[in-house]
């Protein structure tokens, strides 16, 4: 996949800011607009510092999005070889779009103006604080890392899907055939699943060890998907919070979900 | 003892020979699931568990009501159960086996099984799971076993079986206690998410278990012309009776709480359950006879008259079954997932190789409790 503008600018920047400034990472990465980490490790040449988080968070700002705009879930399938089985029963997806009345249930009302009733919202992985897939499965083939993302072992999930039945926004999906044929072009830097594994949003970690952006969040060019460190007042998601008020899916249920929505 | 199962009637054999094709059947269309994966069967990413997982949580039921046997004779000594406690126990061990095969059959990577010993995981209920029910099994055999071989032998049990009879009566009740805390630990499922649904697997499984037994007894009567006593079923029938009162009332009291608060999200899925949202339907016709069979089984069991005509009692025994397999062998588990997360309404409808998979296991089950059946024949016969 070729970079895209966003990606080829931050490579950029990297690059000329590494070359004049080699001794002061962390202006560099200030310069390059990534999120604030905490310490970023001398990289190889040609290769950008992994970017690092006490606490991955997205915000979501469905308003922002264009009309039948699909960009964040194309590049997410694209990026982690999500297949397209073309039917309902065996679909498996990363991210979609919902109604507003179906994710956030308590806010809904019958007056709420169309502009927001017919709005498409984007839901993932929340990558709970507390997620309840993590505490049923049992094998910890999910798991939760110290920067909050919660992810899978492909090779060790027996594909009980205990975690489908804990998990309360209905982000996980089930291999029920094998994916690989219905994949439309194998991205080779990411691995392909089986059949009879769960799989979710991984909050693009494996870019984020590569030092690039959720694909998603690159891809939106209505810049409505932001992602950074909840932890750090800095970051890109820390300044949309603090503009005023947010919702997370089902705060009530205690999960601590990390993707916030302004509406 | 085993040998004691190889010989039999003409009608045993043809029996045990109907069991093993359907477990054939069963196995062959297993191969294919294994090789397709679990899309052969009707879940979905909305309805991700179904007949198996629905099965297996029925059958924990009938594996904890052999405590309805080992209580009464063990604990009180009350003697006319004294005849029959082994089927009970050969029944649990039966149901058990059954169990363990529908988790198993339900894995989509049933290759890496083994991965739940080699990474064990103390916060998933499903570990537990698997720790008490396989120590059921092991308590089961183990009793069973060694008390019909003594009875072979003309010995006494020996002194060390007891602690373990009475050792599987709280274990029993840990089974079932355990298999509810799945489903009732889970935030996001309000339809699971009760504290009485442990209470009402335990009531529904001490109703279906032991209708069950009396059934395999009437039959055992008829075909082996071994009777458990007129007492010992008699008796059977009061536990079905009171258990099956309990749970009915039990399902009332959520049906209240649910709709009496009329806090939509938990409404959906009674609704859903009950009457079908939005056309879809099924579910609610199956629980329709659900609830007609649990009435019909309550009047002819509460009855006297009725309880102690075999034939009547046959029947209450063969609605209290299908009553309470439909309800948690197809409405409990699947109504959790309708409405999804997302407020989406899917069907699910079990499909033709889940269903022979499904019947598969059960012939295994049926087949075990045949032979073990005949082995305790056997020995009573001498």
């Amino acid at each position: 996949m070729a970079p895209t503008r966003r990606e080829f600018i931050k490579i950029a920047g990297f690059s000329a800011v590494g070359l004049i400034l080699p001794s002061l990472p962390l202006l560099s990465q200030a310069q390059a607009g990534t999120p604030a980490a905490g310490s970023v490790s001398p990289a190889a040449p040609g290769v950008l510092p992994a970017l690092k988080a006490k606490r991955w968070a997205m915000t979501v700002e469905p308003r922002k999005c264009r009309p039948d705009c699909t960009d964040c879930i194309t590049a997410c399938h694209l990026e982690h070889n999500v297949p397209d089985f073309g039917n309902p029963k065996d679909d498996v997806h990363w991210i979609s779009l919902e109604r507003v009345e179906h994710i956030f249930p308590a806010e809904a009302h019958p007056r709420l103006p169309e502009s927001i009733t017919k709005l498409p919202v984007p839901v993932l992985c929340n990558h709970c604080e507390n997620p309840p897939c993590v505490r049923v499965c049992p094998t910890q083939a999910t798991f939760k890392r110290a920067d909050g993302i919660v992810m899978m072992d492909y090779h060790r999930c027996i594909g009980c899907r205990f975690c489908m039945a804990a998990c309360p926004y209905g982000s996980r999906s089930m291999n029920y055939r094998d994916p690989r044929p219905f994949i439309r072009k194998i991205n080779p830097a990411f691995p392909t699943r089986t059949k009879g594994v769960v799989e979710k949003c991984n909050f693009c970690e494996e870019r984020l060890a590569r030092g690039i952006l959720p694909a998603c969040v690159i891809a939106c060019k209505d810049k409505a998907l932001a992602f950074g460190d909840l932890e750090d007042p800095r970051s890109d998601v820390r300044l949309i919070l603090d503009k005023g008020l947010s919702l997370r899916r089902r705060p009530e249920l205690g999960t601590g979900p990390q993707v916030y929505y302004i509406l | 003892m085993l040998e004691k199962a190889l010989k039999g009637s003409r009608g045993y054999g043809i029996w045990v020979a109907f069991l093993l094709l359907l477990v054939a059947i069963g196995f062959f269309f297993y191969l294919r699931q294994l090789d397709y994966g679990l899309g052969i069967t009707g879940m979905s990413r909305n309805v991700s568990w179904g007949l198996y997982i629905a099965q297996f949580t029925f059958l924990v039921g009938i594996a904890a009501s052999a405590v309805m046997l080992v209580l009464p004779y063990y604990l009180h000594d009350f003697k006319a159960f004294g005849k029959i406690t082994i089927l009970g126990e050969f029944l649990a061990v039966s149901a058990v086996v059954m169990c363990i095969t529908f988790i198993f059959v339900d894995l989509g990577q049933p290759g890496r099984v083994m991965n739940v010993l080699l990474y064990p995981s103390p916060t998933s209920v499903l570990f537990w799971d698997m720790v008490v029910l396989n120590g059921y099994l092991l308590l089961n055999i183990v009793t069973g076993w060694t008390v019909l071989g003594c009875e072979k032998k003309g010995i006494p049990p020996p002194a060390w079986v007891k602690p373990l009879i009475i050792l599987s009566i709280p274990w029993a009740i840990s089974i079932h206690t355990v298999t509810a805390f799945i489903y009732s630990g889970l935030p996001g499922r309000s339809f699971w998410l009760t504290a009485i649904m442990a209470p009402r697997f335990l009531a529904s499984a001490f109703a279906s278990g032991p209708a069950l037994l009396i059934l395999f007894c009437l039959i055992l009567k008829r075909f082996a012309r071994f009777d458990a006593g007129e007492k010992a079923i008699q008796t059977l029938a009061k536990i079905v009776a009171y258990a099956l009162a309990t749970s009915i009332f039990f399902v009332l009291v959520e049906l209240f709480t649910v709709f009496y608060s009329q806090i939509p999200g938990h409404m959906h899925h009674l609704t859903y359950l009950f009457a079908g949202l939005d056309g879809h339907d099924a579910i609610a016709r199956w629980m329709a006879v659900s609830a007609l069979t649990a009435l019909a089984a309550l009047v002819l069991l509460i009855i006297p008259r009725m309880r102690k005509n075999e034939s009547l009692l046959a029947l209450a025994c063969i609605c209290v079954f299908l009553s309470l397999w439909i309800e948690k062998g197809l409405g409990l588990v699947v109504t959790g997932f309708v409405p999804s997360p997302v407020e989406t309404i899917t069907d699910y409808t079990p499909t033709g190789p889940e269903v022979a998979i499904t019947i598969g296991v059960w012939a295994l089950g049926l087949l075990m409790i045949t032979l073990l059946y005949k082995i305790f024949i056997s020995v009573r016969k001498g």
